[in-house]
């Protein structure tokens, strides 16, 4: 099987996870938190292995094309999800982590042209850029479970405000837990990123010609702008609703952002390798 | 209605025909209780009475010579609340004879609540016919319609499971509590208000793992009185306004005529903890907040309408058992409508 057969199936785990859960909310308002993790590992388990196929091929972390990206951002969700819920054990943050699991996937896959140019080597053999992109992306998984967290705090607030506690509102966490995950993941995605810019500023310092601007400035504003919201939160300047929907708007903006870095790298001819790292 | 004897009936108006609004309106204080009492007893028509005023209803159930007492009653009433005849005509219940007795028993059963099967109401009619018998404005009829609804009552509560599950506001309202706040263990609850219904919420929050519950009230003794018997601590009433921010949960339950808390009062608390949510529960009618506090941000506020209609929500389940109860109360209430007929000495009664 090549590795776009195991990340389909991974995608059809992700999306019979939510669709399972939909019919189960709906028919028999029940909502099982253990199932739905199980499907969400099995995806994951999956997901990985098309992914560590895909490394092989590309010689690094498949950070190469958009495919590639969404698909990495996708797999960090998950993985910091199947921490996050096993800790914190937040009802109903496995069905949107499926959903969004499922969406990202499935898009990445059913667009050829997006994994049309497969970049073997991209990173030149620079561990530190690897580690700088895969940082990078890992934080961009950590903002993508901080929107679905608050799309939930939206949800709970609103069943709260308009005294609609039942059917799948039911299903939710307390708005306390939503709003404390929430921060908790801001102040992670926040570290993540910085340190990840971190790393990529010391070898951009040696090397500033090699780094596209447009993608820098990009990557900085999102850090600055996920920083500021994590600023604003502690003064109590942005918090509730107006926080939430901050961080899945940024969240947006970070995933569309997504598609101006990756063409900001130079093209290669498919099975050719890159001499020189491309962050 | 016949006029050839006295009149059993009941007039008045509840959660089922009238908004909390109204109710806040029609709702007799307990100041003003005695002086409306004697009002009725100066009526010449009014044989007996008994008037049951609660958060959901105010009801006068009552034996009258005549049509024309009924209407000497309610004209009374209205203007005592000032409110006018045709305004109440909208919203009142009237019931004669047999369905005088169906609905008592149906009310004192917890039946015609708005939350289904729940248990205050028993008390609330037993107090309201214990006011009647301490000013001897109950006799024979009134007498033996109370003695035997409250059997019946029983009867209805034991035989069906109507009172099974939450079936209180107050558990309704910590119910609500958790789905805010995760758990209870370090929410600080601030209860203001010693009454009856206060000590049943500090009762369900402690019993749901809240540790820091606060007592306060317009008259201290009170509050220091409940705070004693639940373990909690007491707060004089002039320094709520400037503490609210130091509690997750304000749940008040007043006998205040009106607002005590307005909004601005709680946009000032949030201030100093605008990122943690406040959970406001008024429990009171009239109420105690004002009803804007809703639109601020992370304060949510319930009434009891509110609390009625989220419990109204898990009703179905007990639907089946609504049915076994209407079956026992129509047996009970033939019965009993035999029983006054026959066996009260001289009522003549129809």
């Amino acid at each position: 099987m090549t590795d776009r057969n195991w990340l389909w199936i991974a995608a059809a785990c992700y999306l019979a996870g939510f669709v399972l859960a939909t019919i189960a909310m709906l028919r028999d308002h029940k909502h099982s938190r253990g199932r739905m993790y199980s499907i969400v590992a099995a995806g994951f388990a999956l997901q990985t292995v098309g992914l560590y196929l895909r490394g092989l091929e590309v010689k690094g972390c498949p950070l190469g094309n958009t495919f590639e990206l969404f698909q990495f951002t996708a797999w960090s969700a998950t993985s910091l999800y199947l921490v996050v819920g096993a800790t914190f054990r937040l009802s109903l943050l496995g069905y949107f982590t499926s959903l969004m699991a499922a969406a990202l996937t499935t898009l990445s896959l059913a667009i050829p042209a997006w994994d049309a140019t497969r970049r073997v080597g991209v990173f030149g053999g620079n561990t530190w850029i690897e580690f700088h992109a895969a940082l990078a992306l890992f934080s961009y998984g950590v903002f993508g479970l901080l929107a679905l967290t608050s799309i939930m705090f939206l949800l709970r607030n609103y069943s709260l405000k308009h005294k609609q506690l039942s059917g799948a509102f039911a299903f939710l966490p307390s708005i306390r837990d939503l709003d404390q995950i929430g921060l908790r993941l801001l102040v992670v995605g926040v570290v993540l990123l910085a340190a990840s810019l971190a790393v990529g500023g010391v070898y951009w310092v040696e090397a500033t010609d090699t780094v596209n601007i447009s993608k820098l400035l990009m990557t900085i504003g999102i850090g600055v702008a996920y920083s500021l919201a994590l600023l604003f939160r502690a003064r109590g300047i942005l918090f509730g609703t107006r926080l939430s929907w901050v961080c899945i708007i940024l969240f947006i903006v970070a995933l569309l952002s997504l598609y101006p870095v990756n063409t900001s790298r130079p093209d290669l001819p498919v099975g050719s390798e890159s001499t020189t790292p491309n962050p | 209605m016949s006029k050839t004897g006295p009149t059993l009936f009941v007039v008045g108006a509840s959660h089922h025909t009238t908004p909390l609004e109204w109710r806040e309106r029609l709702s007799v204080g307990p100041d003003k209780m005695p002086a409306l009492q004697s009002q009725f007893a100066a009526l010449s028509g009014l044989l007996e009475f008994t008037i049951l005023n609660t958060c959901n209803r105010i009801e006068i159930y009552g034996v009258a010579a005549d049509a024309d007492a009924i209407d000497c009653l309610q004209t009374t009433f209205c203007a005592a609340q000032e409110i006018a005849r045709a305004e109440f005509a909208k919203v009142q219940i009237k019931r004669h004879g047999p369905d005088t007795i169906r609905h008592l028993i149906a009310v004192a059963s917890g039946l015609d609540s708005q939350l289904v099967g729940e248990n205050a109401i028993f008390g609330q009619v037993k107090d309201a016919y214990a006011a009647a018998q301490a000013t001897s404005t109950v006799g024979p009829v009134l007498n033996r319609l109370f003695q035997k609804a409250f059997q019946a009552a029983k009867h209805v509560r034991t035989h069906t499971a109507i009172s099974e599950g939450q079936v209180s506001i107050a558990n309704v309202a910590v119910d609500l509590a958790l789905t805010i706040f995760g758990d209870l263990s370090s929410a600080r609850v601030l209860l203001i208000g010693a009454g009856e219904i206060g000590e049943q919420s500090a009762k369900a929050f402690r019993s749901r793992g809240a540790h820091a519950i606060t007592v306060s009230s317009r008259t201290a003794a009170h509050a220091m009185e409940l705070a004693s018997t639940l373990d909690a601590s007491a707060i004089p009433f002039e320094k709520v306004q400037s503490h609210l921010a130091d509690f997750d949960i304000v749940a008040c339950a007043t006998a205040a005529p009106g607002a005590i808390f307005s909004a601005a009062i709680f946009a000032q608390a949030m201030k100093s903890r605008p990122a943690s949510p406040m959970f406001l529960i008024d429990l009171a009618l009239p109420r105690d907040i004002e009803p804007s506090t809703a639109e601020l941000e992370n304060v949510y506020l319930y009434n009891l309408d509110d609390l009625a209609k989220i419990s109204e929500q898990n009703r179905s389940a007990r639907l089946s058992e609504v049915e076994k109860a209407k079956i026992i109360i129509q047996e009970r209430t033939e019965r009993l409508w035999q029983n006054i007929q026959n066996q009260v000495p001289g009522s003549g009664i129809d």
